[in-house]
């Protein structure tokens, strides 16, 4: 266990110091959210209506291009050789790294976005479900991007790959992420089914991500 | 002790690297494995770190702790240093002792007293010299004990001194009972080493 | 004193001395406290005049976060034209410390465009019923802090000062575009924020009584940016010393243990 807990304080501390890019997640899904009103004119209406799924979206690309260096560096310097050879399993040396992961991009993805709703013109009783949603959800992306993040170092390619591996098997999450937080505002459909669902999806992709990233890693880098 | 390879083959890539390889290591022995460039030096390394899988043959160390694998008792220094340049050179040391910590303590401020870094404990690694970054890397062997001691190139980047330091950090491992095998170029400064030779001579 | 000695006296500071960075800090030493002194002074002057100033007849009281809210926003364009004036002096005069000067306007210019754009919220929400709204003005506002943003992101992510300071320079020459977009996008958009009151042809459509506080108030917050600035260059370049003071530092041990 300690182990673990090891691996998981060196990320973060990794992720907070100069160079490691903590809040560039945040920065980027704030960015994207925003882009979307310029696109599509200041239709306050119409932006409330689709402000979930803007920022559901936002919060999936910017976790997506956040993990693409998740094991690029690691893989790098030579640390990830070295990481095997603990006696931690590598699917547990994953998920402490995806867990550190979220902590420090997942996680201010998720605090800002009261302040992107607000400029969204979503209704405000509508945040609380709409951050729970996205802390449930974001754990999610990170854990299924995982296996795109280990593919793109077995396979040596950059994050556009990434994101075309990752982004399909995304879809239920993005699907019931935005159902629940609609379910909230709209509202006809109740908030729990497509919540516990969309806690289920998360909870699979604990298991799942781990162990088909650890798979990727270990025969690309024969 | 026993570290035995018996037959070992190994792919990558899709070419064979080598095969038919044959070695046998007591505790307290030391194995220089030469060879040209390319010709497997650092595939056996990696393999029997288990960071290549065996293609072929078998792979054993008897004597060892029943429950760990080979790489879990092996201490592996490749080409690269496994360094972060934000962390400090102690903090990048405590790091690598605590995660790779099967059984038995660490020591971090003896292993760096004994490669001479010391001084430089809370400096950022991203500061220190090429030849200073490889004694942190051959710190780690130090600062946690395993027996078996895998080197790819061990010299590299390390002048006169600092060889010579290296050299009774190796005889001391070999004294304690410990097993090391060097893939090397030149001389490491173990007296009377094994030697393996892979590929044509 | 010996027959046939001269004294020689040091020559009076020119401005070109502020170019080395220890006659710039002992500067700075001398004159942050009178910066401070004046800047509380006009401070307390110009939030004594505000409240004062008559009531909007249709606003009321609300009216007033105008004090905090046109200054903040005039500060947050001029500290985007500083680290413009700082970029083409790092990029064209190469003078020593036109970096310093543009890292450190940043965070603060990137302050004054927040208290910008929350007290326009704040101040949003009484008067138009939204708390934000996509029109020309307060969108260019957002597009500079987001410009902000990222030229912080591009100066506190180099690890080599002097790399990441040209590629922020670069930047802060591009982004400048942006200032007279937002000067006259009131007037070329139709929007829900107010047209141009103060700069305008044909003198002001202020009356004195609330101009003059307003101005006051804008001297007030241009004074805060000065002194917040040279205390931040201060900050910057003693920061600059401690990294440079290390890497002597590792160097020395690393002929001392080779």
């Amino acid at each position: 266990m300690s182990a673990f807990v090891s691996l998981l304080k060196r990320d973060m501390r990794l992720a907070v110091r100069v160079g490691g890019g903590a809040l560039m997640g945040a920065f980027f899904f704030l960015i994207v959210v925003v882009m979307v009103p310029f696109a599509m004119g200041p239709d306050l209406n119409l932006l409330s209506r689709i402000g979930p799924a803007i920022l559901w979206i936002g919060a999936l690309l910017a976790s997506l291009l956040a993990l693409d260096r998740l094991f690029a560096t690691d893989h790098e310097d030579g640390s990830l050789d070295l990481l095997m050879m603990g006696g931690m399993p590598l699917e547990l040396v994953v998920a402490a790294k995806a867990i550190a992961h979220w902590l420090s991009t997942g996680l201010p993805l998720v605090l800002i976005t009261p302040l992107l709703a607000l400029m969204l013109n979503v209704e405000l009783r509508a945040m609380g479900p709409l951050m729970l949603t996205l802390t449930v959800g974001t754990p999610a992306l990170t854990f299924i991007g995982l296996v795109g993040a280990a593919l793109s170092v077995a396979l040596r390619r950059g994050g556009l790959l990434l994101a075309v591996l990752v982004l399909p098997l995304t879809v239920p999450v993005l699907i019931f992420g935005v159902a629940a937080a609609n379910a909230a505002i709209v509202g006809p459909t109740p908030f729990g089914p497509p919540f516990t669902i969309l806690c289920g999806l998360s909870l699979m992709s604990l298991v799942v991500g781990p162990v088909a990233a650890a798979a990727a890693l270990r025969h690309g880098l024969e | 002790m026993q570290l035995i390879g018996d037959n070992l083959q190994c792919v990558r890539g899709g070419r064979e690297v080598f095969a038919g390889l044959n070695f046998s290591l007591m505790d307290g022995e030391a194995l220089v494995v030469t060879g040209r460039n390319g010709a497997g030096k650092s595939s056996l390394l990696r393999v029997i770190a288990g960071l290549v899988r065996l293609a072929g043959g078998r792979l054993e160390l008897d004597g060892g702790l029943p429950e760990a694998t080979v790489a879990e008792q092996a201490h592996y220094l490749g080409h690269q240093d496994a360094l972060k340049p934000s962390l400090s050179v102690a903090e990048n040391l405590q790091f690598w002792a605590e995660f790779l910590r099967i059984e038995g303590g660490i020591e971090i401020i003896p292993a760096l007293q004994a490669v001479d870094l010391a001084p430089l404990a809370d400096l950022p690694a991203a500061y220190l010299s090429a030849g200073q970054r490889r004694r942190l890397s051959i710190a780690r062997l130090i600062a946690l004990k395993r027996p078996i001691w895998l080197l790819d190139e061990p010299t590299s980047a390390l002048d006169v001194a600092s060889q010579a330091r290296l050299a009774n950090l190796m005889r001391g491992h070999l004294a304690g009972g410990g097993l090391i095998i060097a893939a090397t170029h030149g001389p490491v400064g173990l007296d009377n080493p094994r030697e393996l030779q892979i590929g044509p001579a | 004193m010996p027959p046939g000695t001269r004294l020689i006296k040091k020559p009076p500071m020119a401005i070109i001395d502020l170019a080395n960075p220890t006659r710039f800090l002992a500067l700075v030493n001398r004159v942050l406290p009178w910066l401070v002194a004046a800047t509380v002074l006009l401070f307390a002057i110009g939030l004594v005049r505000a409240v004062h100033a008559p009531d909007d007849y249709q606003q009321g009281a609300t009216v007033k976060i105008m004090y905090l809210h046109v200054p903040a926003a005039w500060l947050g364009m001029m500290a985007w034209g500083i680290m413009s004036v700082a970029a083409f002096g790092t990029l064209v005069w190469r003078h020593p410390l036109a970096d310093v000067a543009g890292k450190a306007a940043a965070p603060i210019g990137a302050a004054f465009t927040l208290i910008c754009l929350v007290t326009g919220s704040l101040w949003g929400r009484p008067t138009w019923g939204t708390y934000w709204v996509w029109d020309a003005r307060l969108t260019s506002m957002l597009v500079l802090f987001l410009l902000y943003l990222g030229v912080m992101a591009l100066y506190w992510t180099a690890e080599d000062p002097g790399r990441g300071s040209r590629a922020a320079a670069i930047l802060s020459l591009v982004g400048a575009v942006n200032l007279p977009i937002i000067k006259f996008s009131v007037d070329w958009w139709n929007t829900l924020h107010q047209g141009s009151s103060i700069f305008r042809p044909g003198g002001s459509a202020i009356a004195p009584s609330i101009l003059i506080p307003l101005l006051i108030m804008a001297v007030a917050f241009t004074l805060l940016f000065v002194t917040l600035h040279l205390a931040a260059m201060r900050n910057e370049i003693l920061r600059r010393r401690v990294r440079t003071m290390r890497l002597m530092q590792a160097q020395e041990l690393a002929e001392a243990h080779p």
